[in-house]
C-alpha cells in the first residue's frame, strides 16, 4: 500500500535533510511531500513536522504560513513526528526569547539548559550538541528495534518540561534529565534528529513510516 | 553524557578527493560520495568536507558532492573552504550540508562571521582556526593565526581570536594547529587546552595525528570535544571503528 508523507515546510530550517532520510526508509511508491499547504498536510497519510531556529521565529513563521490549525488537527489525527522545534513547539510556553507563547497542544515549559559542570568534571556546554543517549520508557513502536540508550544526534539550547510526566517516552541526561522524546496515541516528538541519527536514526523514522496506530 | 566525536576529513579539490585514500574495497578512492559512504558505515559521527579547489569555475562541483552525500549519509556535514558570503553558506545548507566553516573570510571580515550566525543560527557556523606558535622557548606559550596554508601572518592572537569568533556567535572552533598539521607527531595539546578554556563552545582538534594514542591525546590532554583526522583514516591504518574501540578502552566516551 502506498501512502503519503508530508514534510511540513514553513520556512525554518532546511528540511532537504528530513525529507531525504523519509525517503530512504519509506516503501516502494510512498510519496514523500514537502509543503505548506494545510490542505496537503491534512489529506496526507502521515506528517513529519521538523524545525530549526529561535522559539519566537517558529511561531512567526507557523503563523504567517496559516498552519497552527493543521498542525494541531494533523497533531490529533494521524500518525506525527515531531523533530527539534517540532516537539518543543508542542508545549504551552518556552522561555525563548523573553518568553513565547508556543501551540499549547501540552502543558509545560521549554526551559534553558542550566549548564555548569557535570559530574565527571567536563563542562555542560550549550548548545547541546552531539551525541548522547537515549533511555526510552517505554516499549513503544517507534523505538522497535533500537538498542536502549542508543545514542543520538542532538542540536539545542532548551528542552521540553510537560507538566504530564507519562508523556515522556525517553530520557537523555545533561545536567538535568529531560524528556528526549514525547508520545501520545498517534503523536510523537524528539528534541534530537533522527535524520542525522546515523542507524539509530534510519530505524526510528523507518517505525513511524510503517507505525500503525 | 555527549560522545566525543570522530570526524574524518576529507580534501575534495574539483568533486574529487586529493591527498589520496587507500581502501581495497572501494571502487573509486577519489570519489568523495563513495569514501563518506565508507566512513559512515565504519561509525564516523561527522564527516567534513574541505574544498580546496582553486579554479572559480570547479566551485559548483562540491555543491554536488554535498547534495549526493547528503542524499544517502545520515550524520552531520559540515563544509569548509571559500565560504566567503551569505550565500555560499544558504547554498551549502541547501546542498545538505549542516554547518559550515568559515576561516579566511572570517580574518578579512570578522563582521562575516557574526552575520553568518544571527541570519544562520549559531549552530550551522564553524570558526577554522589555523595557529602556529610564535613564542620562542621559555616564553609564555603563544599563538598567532596564520592564513595562506600557514605561510602569511596576521598578528592575532589565537586565544583573543578564538574569544571574538565566540563572542560574535561561532558554534565551534575547529582547530588547526599549522606546526603540526601533516607531521604525525600529534596534535598540539597545549594549543587545544588554552583554546577550550578560553571559549564556552566545542573545539575541534586538528593538525598531526599520526597514531590512536594520539586522539585519545587530544582529548584528555587537549580538553578537545571532537577529533578531526585525514591520513590515518584515508590510508586505512585505522578504520574509525579501531579508532573509538581504542578511545573507549583508554576511558573515553565514544558512540559504539
Amino acid at each position: 500500500m502506498t501512502q503519503r508523507i508530508t514534510v511540513i515546510d514553513y520556512g525554518m530550517g532546511n528540511l532537504r535533510s528530513v525529507a531525504k532520510a523519509v525517503e530512504h526508509v519509506a516503501g516502494e511508491g510512498d510519496e514523500v511531500l514537502v509543503t505548506d499547504d494545510p490542505a496537503l498536510i491534512l489529506t496526507s497519510d502521515r506528517v513529519v513536522f521538523p524545525g530549526q531556529g529561535a522559539a519566537r521565529d517558529c511561531m512567526a513563521a507557523i503563523s504567517d504560513h496559516h498552519l497552527n490549525k493543521a498542525i494541531l488537527q494533523a497533531a490529533h489525527s494521524k500518525p506525527f513526528l515531531g523533530i527539534c522545534m517540532g516537539q518543543q513547539v508542542l508545549l504551552d510556553f518556552s522561555e525563548e526569547n523573553g518568553g513565547t507563547q508556543l501551540l499549547g497542544l501540552y502543558k509545560g515549559h521549554v526551559h534553558h539548559f542550566p549548564g555548569g559542570i557535570a559530574p565527571d568534571g567536563e563542562a555542560m556546554k550549550i548548545p547541546h550538541m552531539g551525541w548522547n543517549r537515549v533511555h526510552q520508557l517505554s516499549d513503544h513502536p517507534l523505538w522497535h528495534q533500537i538498542p536502549q540508550d542508543s545514542r543520538f544526534y542532538f542540536v539545542h539550547s532548551y528542552y521540553v518540561d510537560p507538566e504530564r510526566k507519562d508523556l515522556a517516552a525517553a530520557t537523555t541526561d545533561y545536567g538535568v534529565s529531560f524528556a528526549s522524546a514525547i508520545a501520545e496515541n498517534n503523536l510523537f516528538a524528539v528534541q534530537f534528529h533522527p535524520e542525522k541519527s546515523a542507524d539509530a536514526g534510519l530505524q526510528l523514522l523507518k517505525n513511524f513510516v510503517n507505525w500503525k496506530v | 553524557m555527549l560522545a566525543k566525536r570522530i570526524i574524518p576529513c576529507l580534501d575534495v579539490d574539483a568533486g574529487r578527493v586529493v591527498k589520496g585514500v587507500k581502501f581495497v574495497d572501494i571502487r573509486d578512492a577519489g570519489d568523495p560520495v563513495e569514501v563518506a559512504r565508507r566512513y559512515n558505515e565504519e561509525g564516523a559521527d561527522e564527516i567534513t568536507f574541505l574544498d580546496i579547489t582553486a579554479s572559480s569555475d570547479d566551485r559548483e562541483t562540491i555543491v554536488h558532492v554535498v547534495e549526493q552525500v547528503a542524499s544517502e549519509v545520515f550524520i552531520p556535514l559540515t563544509v569548509g573552504g571559500g565560504i566567503r558570503k551569505a550565500d555560499d553558506i544558504r547554498r551549502m545548507l541547501n546542498a545538505g550540508a549542516d554547518k559550515v566553516a568559515i576561516n579566511t573570510a572570517a580574518v578579512f571580515n570578522p563582521e562575516f562571521v557574526k552575520e553568518a550566525t544571527e541570519r544562520f543560527g549559531s549552530q550551522c557556523i564553524v570558526v577554522a582556526i589555523d595557529a602556529k606558535q610564535v613564542s620562542a622557548e621559555g616564553e609564555p606559550m603563544r599563538w598567532e593565526i596564520f592564513t595562506h596554508g600557514g605561510r602569511k601572518p596576521t598578528g592575532l592572537d589565537a586565544i583573543e581570536w578564538a574569544k571574538r569568533m565566540s563572542d560574535y556567535g561561532a558554534g565551534e572552533i575547529l582547530l588547526t594547529s599549522m606546526d603540526r598539521d601533516g607531521t604525525k607527531i600529534g596534535f598540539d595539546n597545549k594549543l587545544t587546552r588554552a583554546i577550550v578554556e578560553a571559549v564556552p563552545i566545542p573545539v575541534i582538534a586538528s593538525g598531526g595525528v599520526g597514531n590512536l594514542d594520539h586522539l585519545v591525546d587530544g582529548v584528555k590532554l587537549g580538553g578537545a570535544d571532537a577529533v578531526l583526522a585525514a591520513s590515518i583514516f584515508h590510508f586505512a591504518e585505522y578504520s574509525i571503528g579501531e579508532a573509538k574501540q581504542f578511545m573507549q578502552g583508554q576511558g573515553v566516551e565514544v558512540r559504539l
